[in-house]
This record gives C-alpha cells, structure tokens and sequence, in this order.
C-alpha cells in the first residue's frame, strides 16, 4: 500500500532530526495556525499564491530563497563544526552517513534552492519594468514555474523527516548514485526534486527569453536594453540550451535505478564516465546562469550611484555574449584527471582560460566606470566593490585550476572548495545581496536601513575570507573535500577558523535579517514615493513604487540608452498628456499551484514506490493542466478611468510628500 | 630609533602572513619529493605571478577610484557621459589577451610534459605497481614480483613507477600529494600515472575522490625506500602466510570495510588486475568468473569511448594514453 514508506523511515535515532523536526512542525503548524486566526488565507491564495505578476512571483522566489539559505547555511555550520573537531582519529559529532547527507544537501540547496531562485527571481522583479513591459510572455507558465520550484523545496525538506537525503555530493556522480551502491531512497529524493524544479527553470528560460525578444517597448532595440536584462537574456539562453541536458542526465539515471537500465552503471556496456561528461555539460553553463545576471546588477548598481554612464557598454555586451558561448565548451576542466589525453586536456584548459578575457574586460569596465564618477558609497556600492576584489582573485584561482598540469594535484581538494566559493560568494551571493538592496524599493514602496545593510556586508567580506583561505592554504597539504574526519591533527588550527569565518558569515546573515525587520517597522520613514530613489537611469526608475500591476500606465517610449536618465535631463520637455487607456492584463490561475501540489505528491510516491499514488497524482497533473488549456477566461482589460484613479491616487502622494 | 623598530616588527608581521599565506615551506604541494611534484610546483607559482601581474593593479585600481571618485570629494573629475575610450578598451582587451596567450602556451606544454600517462625517462628500469580502489581501501598489486599489499605501498627511490590505477567499486582518486599528479580510478577502466620519488621518506597517500561512508578511511602509506630497503620489503611482504586469489579471495577483500589496517600477500592469481578490469565488460560478477572463463571481448562503451580519446589525440600509437590491455 504504501511502497517502501514505513514507520521506519522517521529518523528516531538522530537527534539532530528529531529536534529539527520538531522545530519545523511547531514552526508550520504556529504559522498556518496564524493565518487561518487572522483569516489570511484568502487574501494569500487570492493575492499571491495565484498571481501572474511578475514582480509578487519575483518576491516569492525570493522569500523562499531566503528560507532556503537558512536551512544550506545550517548545514553549513555543521560542516564547519564537524571538521573542526573530526581530527588525529577524533569522529566528530556527526557520523559518516549523516555528513554526507550534510554536505549534499548543503550544494544542492544552495545552487539549485538558493542561488537560481534568487536569480529568477530578480529577474521576474526587474526585467520586464527595464525593458517596459506590463507582464512577462507567459505568464501562467511563470506561476508554475514557481510553484514547480516551491514544491521542490518542500520535497527536500521532506527528505529531512521522512527516508533520508542523497549521500553522493551534489552532483550524484554514478556511479555511486546507482543502484548498486546508494539503494536508499536518497538518491530518489534527489532526482525528483531536480526533475521537477529542473521543468520549473526551463519554463522560466523559455518564457524569459521569449518575453525579452518580443516585448520590449517602443524605440527599445537591442543594444538599446539595460544590461541586466541583456545578462538575464544570455542567462536564459544557458538555461533552455543546457537543462535539457541535466533532465536527459537525470532521465537515465531514473531508468537505471528504477528499471534496471544500464547508461551509467559499471558493468553490462554502462559508462560512469558519460554521466560525469553529461552532468558537467549542464554543470559549467548552470554557473554562468548564475553568475551573468550578478554581473548584470553590478553594471546596474555602479553607473546609477557613480551619476555615470556605464563605460564601455558594446564592450560589456559582447562580452557576455562571448562567456555565453564559451561556457559551453569547457565542461572537461572538471574532471582532467580522468585521464583524457594531453591534447584533450590542453584544449579544454585554454578555453577556460580564454573565458577569463571577457571577464577580465568586464571588471576593467566597472572600474572605468567609477573613473571620472561621483561614487556614493551605499552598501550596494560596497557589495559591488567586495565583488570585483574578491571576483578577480576567485577568477585568479579558477585560471590556475584551468591548468590541467597543476589541476592534477589541486583537483578534488579544498583549493577547489575554496576557489568556487570565491566566485559564487563573491559572484552571486554579493550581486543578489546588491541587487535585493537596490530593487527592494522598488518592490516595496520602501528603501532597506543603510546600517544594516553596510554592517551584513562588512560581515560577509571578512567572514568570506576568514572561511576561505584557511582551505586554499589546507589544499596544499593535501587536504580533500568531503572529508567525514581527517588523521592529520595539524590542520585542525585552520579548520578551526574557517569555523569562526562560518560563524561571521553568520553574522552577516543576521544582519540582513534584522536589515529587513527594521526597515519594514519603520516603512513610513523609509518610505520612497518618487519611485526613484536612487536617481536611477532605467525605465524601472520611471513608474511608482512599488510598480502598480499593470507596471506603466503608459507605454514608455525610448530612444536611447539610460533612456529615463536622459529623459531627466530633458527636463524641460513636454509631458506626456495623452489619455489613459484600456490595459489588457492576465488573470490569476490557480492551475499553477495545483498542477504543482500533484508534481509533489509524484514525485513523493516516486520516492517510495508508491505507484498507486504516482498513478493517480500524474492522472491529477494532466487533468489539472488540460482544464487550464481549455479555459478561455483568462485574461480582462482594467478600464482607462481605474487606470486614471490609480495614477492619479499616486501623483497625489507625491505632491503631498513635496 | 622608533620608526626602525616599528618597521621592523611591520616586516616581521607581514613576512608572518606570507608564510601563512604560502603554506609555509612545509606542506605537501610546496615540498615535493618527485619531479612530477617540483614541475607542478613551479607550474603553480609562475602562474600565480604571471596573473598578479593583472590581478593587483586591479584590487588597488578598485580601492583607489572607489575612494577616490566617492560622492563627497567634489575636487574629482566629473565626467558623467564619458563611457568610451579607444585606448582604454584597446589596453583592457590587449593585457588579458597577452596574459592569456603566454598562459595557453604554457598550458599547452605543460599537459603534454606533465601528462600522467607519459612514461618518465630515466636510466633505472620502470616499476609497475597496480592499485584498484575497493571501498573503502586501496589494493596494491606487484605483478613482476607477485605479492599484493593493502593500503601500503613502497617502491625503491630514483626509480619510475608506473601506477595502473582502476577501481572494483566506485569511482576513486589516485593521489600521493608529495609526488604529484593524481588520476581517477575508474571499475573497467585501466587508468595510469608514472611518479617517482626522489628522497627517501614515507608519504601519505589518499582517494581524492568522494566513494561514499568510509571514504576518509581511504588513506595509505607510500615508502619510498633505497634498493636494498625495497628488497627487504618484498621479502617480508612474500613471508606472509595470505595469498590472494581471484575471484574468491577478492570477493572476501572487496566487502565493505573503512580504516581498513595494512595486509600483505605473498602471492596472487596471476593476471589478477587485467581479470578484474576486464570482469566489468561482460557485465558478469567477479563471483562467477572462473579461472578458465574467456577473455571479455573487446567491444564495450567504456573502450569505445577512451578509444576515441586516444585516435582524437594522435597518440594511440606512441601508447601515452590510456590503454586497453585488459581487453585485448
């Protein structure tokens, strides 16, 4: 009846688990209980749980990230602890199957349910206000996209409770991910949840993409875009070019361990070293995803608070669209050591190389973007600066890793760890903490406290590098990742304190969180009702904060790069009197959730062979999805006179503000 | 007298942070004990300094317009549309361009002189030493002398060892920091890496490669020994009372176990090394492989695919790449 799904499953004897369980029964049930005393569920399924707006899907791919960051940095810290302690012959405090555990779901949750939906997220907040569009191409499938990831990241958790996690490493190399060797239900949890937030982002590519090539506003040619939407654009070319590949990779791995199948097993004509290619031709795309549209918010953040012109924006186009291209094609740099040939590897490592000049020009173009500026130093400012200095010495170590000859004695040890923290913290973590500082007005109606903002950023600089040279300088002693515990007592100083670099990041976390608590008690003193707080140069500055559903009342119309910071500058011209009219608009769907709440369930039941359930919730998803493709009343028009009320509501506000 | 001094203990301490910093003279990769090891040793630095060269006028560049160009110092140059100088993106295209171009040239030699599969020249007769990750211990197999050790291994110093390197279990790395370049062991894949020690010592060697539970229990001893120590050693290795056979022995020997202490085995079925690579082509079990049972045939994805390596590389035929002599 229930598959492989027993009482047994509920890790009794950990108490780790147990109490984590705990808390996170207590903390559900406090929370769902407060919602239905204050009778928030309507309002919560009717005005977010349903929505198509991009920006409420952008703020919910955010809250969840941010949860999810929570439950990555916890796993974290008992990483640090455990290897802090685990030396000459000590065993720690966690036990091999349960820090392995440990160390796969912190990358999983980290790349996949931290860092992407933060991303998308700012991508649905900011790129159709840049690029003067009311919605996104799709944007029912951009609901489902969400709640695809959403639930994928309450099966993770799930894992946490009920089975186990995958005890492979985050990629679940086979094939140690096959059956014969992982025969838990681990790996299972690990497949679906890739499966089904993995459909989630392709969506998102798809419907990204489309949106950034059809809708953009009048007088908006390409090299006319913001450069965080042509990074977001590039990102979702890596993203429909390169996820097909990781559900192909993962198709298969599903066949062999539900059906017996051989592609990446060792005997019977399988081959672990094509998954390990496979996984790696998604892999390598899957971290420019991420970091491009990082690089799209520094270029964002630096021209606006330097009062300049970005330097060299053909420049920084082109060189994103060449990192696009070759990051497909450098894939082999994470495994040299297979043992490919000379050649092979030669190839393979300069084209990382190569990579490194567009890269290179574009934190050149930052600086001479600051030449000549009026740089105010605000925290999105100093997330920009922390990036570029601690970027380049990531790229630097990245750059020597590319050597295949000095990749054969790095490879696998902690001067990897080290080095793809550097970019990811350096790259990713400190854009989206830029971008989340920088685009929160705009959101919310309300600037983020300033103090806060600058004490999580000091924070995370100096946790970041107290947390990571200590493994860069341990990989020379020849120190490996994913060590359960270590022989060698002498390297526990170093751990040590990357310990206490953990516990600064820490910090760093918690200053954000209390940056967001303050700021929203005091939202009146924060208030922004310009809707351009920061003298900004995008047609996002340009509608009230936060934007009204339907974005602009009027279309903009651009003739320039930076079009609303020449608008500004045109002071004196005409305004734009024309009357409002009708604003075709999307309607909220419930489909979405629902489809998502099935793709849960089948996935859950995959889990544990629970095939009456699979059978039924798959019946659920195509039923659900069918009665969406059939419903015709999916769209309306808000009349010109709403349109006028609301518009006129705000220039009321900020006459009275003046 | 004051500023002296100061400068001094202002030496002290930062020549203290560079030893921090450089790992100081005594960690594995900056001390090597084989010429593999010292070439990716001087590999590291040179690289290292080639890219400071791009590197630190960068950071000083972006503390110093950051600081300088800030809000508040209206003495600063304000140029709000300048965003496009020939000469700036000429210099900031070329220098990366040229860093990179002295890099790829480097990288192009050095993967082919530091190629693990290259066999290194030297007077002294090449050693081979099989080794085949199992979980969680490394097996070592001697086949010119006959004997099998578990996670210990030794060979005579100043003389080229060949390790074959596959894996009974999942896949592995094959790695003794001191001596340089690792290579991942792989089940049905005969993998190799040529290393030689040039100082007497006992290294620590390790799976690099995350296999599963008792993965940080996959650590050996590597003796580099004189002539006359290696001799000794195999002597004693042959006194022991343990053999090891295949497939039965084998089968006793790949069970699960971490931490696993040093065995010796004075004898082993021979071709035991090519049988057990070749056991995962047909598919079959190591149990039911019997001494009489054919040869695997030759024709499986694994072979197909390195097989490709090797023609892509040109180099099948000076048999620097990996070869399939399990197969053939």
């Amino acid at each position: 009846m229930f598959g492989k799904l027993s009482l047994e499953a509920i890790p009794y004897h950990e108490p780790i688990l147990v109490l984590a369980g705990i808390v996170g029964i207590l903390g559900g049930a406090a929370l769902l209980g407060a919602l239905t005393y204050f009778r928030k569920w309507g309002w919560l399924w009717n005005e977010w749980f349903t929505s198509v707006d991009h920006k409420k899907l952008g703020i919910m791919y955010f809250i969840v990230a941010l949860i999810m960051l929570l439950r990555g940095f916890a796993d974290a810290l008992m990483m640090r602890t455990q290897q802090a302690i685990a030396a000459g012959g000590s065993a720690g405090i966690l036990p091999p199957d349960h820090y392995d555990q440990i160390f796969t779901a912190h990358g999983v949750i980290m790349i996949f349910f931290v860092a992407m939906p933060m991303v998308i997220g700012l991508m649905n907040l900011v790129v159709p206000l840049q690029i003067g569009a009311r919605d996104v191409a799709f944007p029912f499938l951009n609901n489902l996209s969400f709640w695809l990831f959403a639930v994928s990241a309450l099966l993770i958790n799930i894992s946490l409770f009920v089975g186990e996690f995958a005890t492979t490493g985050w990629l679940a190399y086979a094939p140690l991910s096959g059956i014969e060797y992982s025969p838990g239900v681990g790996v299972d949890y690990w497949i679906w949840a890739l499966q089904i937030s993995g459909v989630g982002t392709t969506l998102t590519g798809i419907n990204f993409f489309v949106t950034i090539l059809k809708m953009r506003t009048k007088g908006m040619t390409l090299f006319r875009m913001p450069i965080f939407t042509w990074t977001a654009l590039c990102s979702n070319v890596l993203i429909i070019a390169s996820f097909p590949i990781l559900t192909a990779t993962v198709a298969m791995l599903t066949l062999d361990r539900y059906l017996g199948m051989n592609f990446f097993t060792n005997d019977m004509g399988g081959n672990v070293m094509m998954y390990v290619n496979l996984i790696w031709a998604w892999g390598h795309p899957e971290v420019y995803i991420l970091i491009l549209p990082a690089f799209g918010v520094f270029s964002e953040v630096i021209a606006t608070f330097a009062r300049k012109r970005l330097f060299g924006y053909h420049t920084m186009v082109w060189a994103t669209i060449a990192i696009t291209v070759l990051s497909f094609i450098v894939w082999l740099h994470h495994f040299f050591t297979m043992g490919a040939g000379a050649n092979v590897n030669a190839f393979f490592g300069i084209m990382t190389m190569i990579i490194a000049i567009p890269t290179g020009v574009k934190v050149f173009n930052w600086i001479f973007t600051i030449f000549r500026g009026r740089l105010e130093l605000t925290s999105p400012v100093l997330w920009t600066l922390g990036f570029i200095v601690t970027f380049t010495i990531g790229g630097m170590t990245g750059v020597m890793l590319a050597l295949p000859a000095a990749n054969f004695v790095l490879h696998n040890s902690l001067f990897v760890i080290a080095h793809f923290h550097n970019v990811i913290i350096g790259g990713v973590v400190f854009g989206m903490m830029a971008g989340l500082t920088y685009w929160f007005p705009k959101a919310f109606g309300f600037v983020l406290d300033e103090k806060w903002g600058k004490r999580a950023f000091w924070c995370w600089l100096i946790g970041f590098y107290v947390a990571f040279i200590p493994p860069y300088i341990l990989a020379f002693y020849g120190a490996v990742r994913r060590m359960q515990s270590y022989p060698n007592a002498e390297w526990q100083p170093y751990m040590i304190i990357a310990f206490v670099g953990a516990l600064i990041i820490m910090a760093g976390i918690a200053c954000t969180v209390i940056q967001i608590v303050i700021s929203t008690r005091n939202r009146k003193a924060y208030e922004d009702v310009t809707g351009d707080p920061w003298d900004g140069r995008t047609l996002e500055w340009s509608t009230s904060s936060p934007a009204p559903f339907y974005n602009f009342a009027r279309l903009p119309v651009v003739g320039d790069i930076d079009s609303f910071w020449s608008q500004k500058q045109r002071s004196n011209e005409q305004l734009d009197n024309a009357p409002y009219t009708d604003i075709h608009m999307p309607r909220n769907t419930a489909a979405g959730p629902i489809i998502s709440i099935f793709a849960m369930i089948f996935g859950f039941a995959m889990v544990w062979h629970i095939w009456w359930l699979a059978a039924f919730s798959a019946v659920g998803m195509l039923v659900s999805f069918l009665a969406r493709v059939f419903n015709d009343d999916i769209d309306y028009y808000v009349p010109a006179a709403e349109v006028e009320r609301i518009e006129r509501a705000h220039q009321q506000r900020v006459e009275a503000q003046a | 007298m004051q500023q002296p001094f100061y400068w001094r203990r202002a030496g002290t301490l930062v020549l203290l942070a560079l030893c921090l910093l450089l790992a100081g003279c005594s960690s594995a990769l900056m001390d090597p004990k084989g010429v593999i090891g010292e070439t990716q040793r001087s590999l590291i630095l040179s690289s290292f300094g080639l890219m400071l060269i791009v590197v630190i006028p960068v950071i000083v560049m972006t503390i110093v317009f950051g600081w300088y160009y800030r809000r508040s110092n209206t003495m600063a140059e304000y140029l709000p549309d300048w965003a496009h100088s020939n000469w700036i993106e000429a210099i900031v295209w070329l220098v990366p361009v040229v860093i990179v171009a002295i890099l790829g040239v480097i990288t192009w030699k050095s993967s082919h002189d530091l190629d693990p599969h290259r066999a290194l020249e030297s007077e002294t007769a090449e050693l081979e030493i099989q080794a085949v990750a199992l979980d969680w211990k490394w097996l070592f197999i001697y086949p010119e002398q006959g004997i099998a050790t578990v996670n210990e291994v030794a060979f005579p110093v100043d003389t080229p060892v060949r390790f074959r390197v596959s894996s009974g279990s999942v896949m592995n790395s094959f790695f003794i920091p001191q001596l340089g370049s690792q290579i991942y062991a792989m089940a049905g894949m005969d993998n190799d890496v040529h290393l030689q020690a040039s100082e007497i010592g006992t290294y620590g060697g390790r799976s690099t490669n995350y296999s599963g539970a008792g993965f940080s229990g996959m650590v050996f001893d590597a003796h580099a020994t004189s002539e006359e120590d290696f001799d000794a050693w195999v002597a004693e290795v042959a006194q022991s009372p343990d053999t090891l056979t295949y497939p039965e022995g084998y089968s006793e020997l790949a069970e699960r176990s971490s931490f696993h202490p040093v065995e010796y085995f004075s004898n082993v079925t021979p071709e035991f090394y090519e049988r057990l690579v070749s056991s995962f082509h047909t598919g079959s079990d190591p149990d039911t492989d019997t001494q009489d049972a054919p040869r695997a045939p030759a024709i499986d994805s694994n072979e197909a695919y390195q097989t490709t390596d090797n023609q892509a590389d040109g180099e099948a035929e000076d048999g620097q790449t990996i070869s399939n002599e399990a197969g053939e």
